[in-house]
């Protein structure tokens, strides 16, 4: 996943402040948060020589758009449906605790993750610890996936 | 009673009954299925088999004839496979065997079938995996990489899950450590406790660590590291040893050592050892056999239904005048030696689907898909007997049936 550094060496880092945030690493955050959007850097579309870092920028933020609200990605090409993230998932365990908590799939639709197909799904996320103005970093699911087919941006 | 219909699967020795099917006769939107199980309920609809004689085709009928032909007139038959067949199938095939005087074995003696004698005749200790969940806060894979050969192993017992003495589960309280040759999936959620051993040194590992608990110096690996292991393992209250193929063909006929290594751990905490077998029904074969011999592989039985240690299987299938496969793609995984030995003798494959095989037998008779079509019970990796129901009607004998008709007819 890519980092705010990547990005900040992408950017004109003039401090133009033309975005709306004082520094351009400030810029750079707010874009990985998707609080940003890349547009609102003007110079980077308005002057030549940030043509080929425009390029680039716009190929390493292009898997951003597809996270989700709590900023999840899943790869389903390397989740092998092991459940680990389903079962560690501490908002599974609360919605189902006879099912998430004693290692079984859940049954119900109140939980966040579930295997569908073989391969992980996503639901509910409002219900994410990471959902919302007052997030919770967790990363139970991320840390428990061998297979590293979830992260978070 | 819950108001959901779960369905077990097959896929795997964990034999998972968690399963929902939300629509009824299609196994679209699967709930709970690893991508392991996916694939196995897939290969419902694609490369069946038909009836075959000697590549022509023919009914169900004309091919059991035949089947049961060739094992008449054959004076050295052999029947192989039998892992992913249902207990009631296996009792049939044995009851056959027994009838015909045949040589049984099966894919996983060369590898568990060492460990399955020791763990069913008592000379190591052993438990559930529902005991794994609720008691074990040590868990050892020893040659084995459980997130490929039980996808849901981690989770539904053995690391994650939450038991009745283990409620902090893997955040505090369970350990998980990977003893492999390599980096596998199941060790990058343990990298601080991943013990890397180059191939063949297991024995040499084994050593350093009974070396360790005796509080020697050991002489293999990372002291610093081997002296950690040590420690974790003496804290440990309830520890389990998941062996897998790559420790017991790394240890051979040393096995007596791990048997010592278990005595010496039984003294310090209490340790059981699980494998991890892959088949879904390979502890039901073992265990079938066990009772019935006294030996989990390569059994002998005498024309009048004796059984005795039979020779190997390369000298069996080099005198075969007809093999019998079930359940079993030997072509396919036995090595090249052993393979041609297979393919020089007349062939009669139960399988439900096309393999390398079937495509080389003198007669092929099609099966239903034990889990899918047909039910049966089933053993699971730890012994313990689960039942399951089809999930879907077929037209297609079960194994069992297909062997009780051979049986008929010879």
């Amino acid at each position: 996943m890519v980092s705010a550094m990547e990005i900040y060496m992408l950017l004109p880092k003039t401090n133009c402040k033309k975005c709306g945030v004082p520094t351009c690493m400030a810029f750079a955050v707010g874009l990985l948060g998707r609080e940003k959007k890349l547009e609102e850097c003007t110079p980077l579309f308005e002057e030549k020589k940030y043509e080929a870092k425009l390029a680039k920028l716009k190929e390493i933020v292009a898997p951003l758009e597809s996270a989700t609200e709590t900023g999840l990605i899943i790869h389903p090409e390397k989740c092998f449906g092991c459940g680990n993230c389903v079962i560690a998932c501490p908002v599974n365990v609360a919605a189902e605790p006879t099912r998430c908590g004693a290692g079984l799939g859940p049954e119900g639709d109140r939980v966040i993750l579930r295997v569908e197909d073989g391969v992980v799904v996503a639901n509910n996320l409002e219900e994410c610890k990471r959902f919302g103005p007052n997030r919770v970093l967790c990363n139970a699911c991320t840390a428990t996936c061998p297979s590293k087919a979830i992260e978070f941006v | 009673m819950t108001e959901f219909d779960y369905k077990t699967c097959t896929g795997c020795s964990l034999l998972c009954e968690d399963i929902l099917f939300p629509d009824e006769d299609s196994i679209s939107h699967a709930k709970n299925l690893c991508r392991k199980g996916l694939a196995h309920y897939q290969a419902l609809f694609v490369e069946r088999t038909g009836p075959l004689i000697e590549g022509k085709e023919a009914s169900i009928d004309q091919a059991i004839e035949k089947g049961a032909e060739i094992l008449r007139n054959a004076s050295a038959p052999v029947i192989y496979g039998w892992s992913n067949c249902t207990l009631e199938a296996q009792m049939a095939g044995l009851a056959l065997a027994e009838k015909i005087g045949a040589f049984v074995d099966d894919p996983s003696s060369h590898c568990e079938g060492r460990l399955m004698e020791m763990l069913l005749s008592g000379r190591i200790p052993s438990c559930t995996l529902d005991d794994v969940r609720h008691f074990a806060d040590t868990a050892i894979f020893w040659g084995s990489d459980p997130s490929s050969t039980q996808p849901r192993h981690l989770s539904r017992f053995s690391y994650f899950p939450r038991g009745s003495k283990r409620q902090k589960s893997y955040e505090e309280e369970r350990t998980c450590i990977v003893v492999d040759v390599r980096e596998s999936s199941t060790a990058k959620l343990c990298p601080t406790t991943t013990y890397r051993v180059p191939p063949g040194e297991d024995l040499q590992f084994l050593e350093a660590l009974l070396a360790v608990l005796d509080g020697k110096i050991p002489k293999f690996g990372d002291k610093k590291r081997m002296i950690e292991l040590g420690s974790i393992i003496k804290k440990t209250e309830y520890g389990v040893i998941f062996p897998g193929p790559g420790m017991l063909i790394s240890l051979q006929d040393k096995m007596d050592r791990f048997e010592d290594l278990l005595r010496r751990l039984n003294e310090i905490t209490t340790f059981k050892v699980l494998p991890v077998t892959e088949q879904y029904n390979s502890r039901g074969f073992g265990q079938l056999l066990f009772e019935r011999t006294g030996r989990t592989k390569a059994v002998k039985f005498s024309p009048s239904g004796e059984a005795a240690a039979g020779p190997t299987l390369v000298e069996a299938a080099k005198e075969a005048d007809a093999i019998l496969v079930l359940g079993a793609d030997p072509l396919l995984d036995l090595p090249a030696g052993l393979a041609r030995a297979f393919a020089a003798a007349p062939l009669i494959v139960i399988d439900p689907r096309r393999s390398l095989t079937a495509d080389l037998a003198q007669v092929v008779i099609p099966a239903a898909i034990s889990g899918l079509e047909g039910g049966g019970t089933a053993l699971r990796t730890d012994g313990v007997k689960i039942s399951f129901e089809p999930l879907m009607k077929s037209e297609q004998p079960t194994d069992e049936q297909i062997l009780t008709r051979i049986m008929e007819a010879i």
